[in-house]
């Protein structure tokens, strides 16, 4: 079986996620080597994720599907966006996001922004799930993918360190 | 044009409403309008309603990131970014990333009247001096230009409909009131825009 990024990055593919923002992370740096590998996609980096995020929101008003990557503290900078664009907007900006702060974390201040992620999700109703085994990653994208796109709603995948190992100190 | 040397002093506080009339008596090919937050928002929406309008109702200082996006799915079109002077002092950056990846078909324009009007007035960073046309050479566009009057900002809006790299015009603004409020219906301006650009149909 493939390691879980280029399953992530062939699952995008395969759905048609042709551009990718981002503001990179430690554990998502082979996933962005293999999109950045890939001339499918247009991969490039951002100076916040919150102009990550509007990037992706205007490609799909123009018709062109996105993901906005990122990790945990980013995420944290993001609801003010997501509240009163994405969702209201009905904007299936799609999101995932490394896990830190969990599993092993050695920095504090990543645990405390870490417990805001999933409250924050779960307070503006954006659909979550959080990949965990490599066997499920492939399924668990492409339908994620699909249900925001015909639900026109953003949705985030988070990618545990049970499934990524995490960041070690 | 790029013996231009203006600085935010020397360009002419002109009128907002005018200047955004100004701008959409240009568009001829269906190009697309981001407007940002708060009165440059509205004047966009009192200048005439056009289905390749965006009006945002919130997230300040995603115009220019949006537009961007915009720009990267349909590159055979021209898109504006209508900004505020407080809403793009929030997302600087931005002027980095459409730099550097060479946006061509994007044009940012910066309605700037030092200050946070909608909210009462209260001064912005440009208004002490922050000069957001030397922000944007700084931050890689070369072709970052303070509008000198009326008849100049016309030439520059010539100059966007033609040039293949990103460009960037600041204009100096009153504090008018804005000419009308955008309805507040996300999802029915998010459609309409959509239509408008031919996504949906």
């Amino acid at each position: 079986m493939s390691v879980w990024w280029e399953i992530i990055r062939d699952t995008l593919k395969a759905s048609e996620v042709k551009l990718v923002t981002y503001v990179p992370d430690n554990v998502l740096n082979p996933l962005l080597k293999a999109i950045h590998g890939d001339d499918y996609f247009n991969a490039f980096v951002c100076t916040r994720e919150e102009e990550a995020v509007g990037i992706v929101a205007g490609a799909w008003m123009g018709g062109m599907r996105g993901v906005v990557m990122m990790q945990t503290s980013g995420f944290a900078t993001l609801p003010n966006v997501l509240a009163s664009l994405a969702v209201p907007y009905q904007i299936p900006v799609l999101m995932v996001v490394s896990e830190r702060g969990t599993l092993g974390e050695f920095n504090i201040g990543q645990a405390m922004v870490a417990r805001t992620m999933r409250p924050a999700l779960d307070a503006m109703g954006i659909e979550h799930h959080t990949l965990t085994r490599l066997d499920e990653v492939a399924f668990i994208v492409e339908r994620t993918v699909r249900q925001a796109v015909t639900t026109q709603q953003p949705a985030c995948l988070i990618l545990s360190p049970l499934l990524t190992g995490g960041k070690a100190p | 044009m790029r013996n231009e040397t203006l600085t935010r002093d020397q360009a002419k506080v002109m009128g907002r409403f005018e200047i955004t009339k100004a701008l959409v008596a240009k568009l001829h090919k269906d190009e697309a309008v981001i407007g940002g937050i708060g009165h440059t928002n509205w004047d966009l929406w009192a200048s005439g309603r056009r289905p390749q309008n965006f009006y945002m109702l919130g997230s300040m200082g995603l115009a220019v990131p949006i537009a961007m996006g915009v720009a990267i799915a349909q590159p055979g079109r021209k898109v504006f970014a209508l900004e505020g002077d407080g809403s793009v002092l929030m997302q600087l950056g931005a002027l980095a990333t459409v730099a550097n990846r060479a946006v061509g078909n994007l044009c940012i324009i910066i309605m700037d009247n030092g200050t946070y009007q909608i909210t009462g007035g209260q001064i912005t960073a440009t208004g002490q001096g922050a000069d957001i046309v030397a922000i944007a050479r700084g931050a890689g566009i070369v072709q970052a230009e303070w509008a000198r009057d009326e008849a100049h900002f016309a030439a520059l809006m010539d100059q966007a409909l033609v040039t293949n790299a990103p460009m960037l015009v600041g204009v100096r603004t009153d504090d008018q009131k804005p000419f009308g409020q955008t309805e507040r219906d996300p999802p029915q301006l998010r459609d309409r825009f959509m239509r408008g650009l031919g996504v949906k149909t």
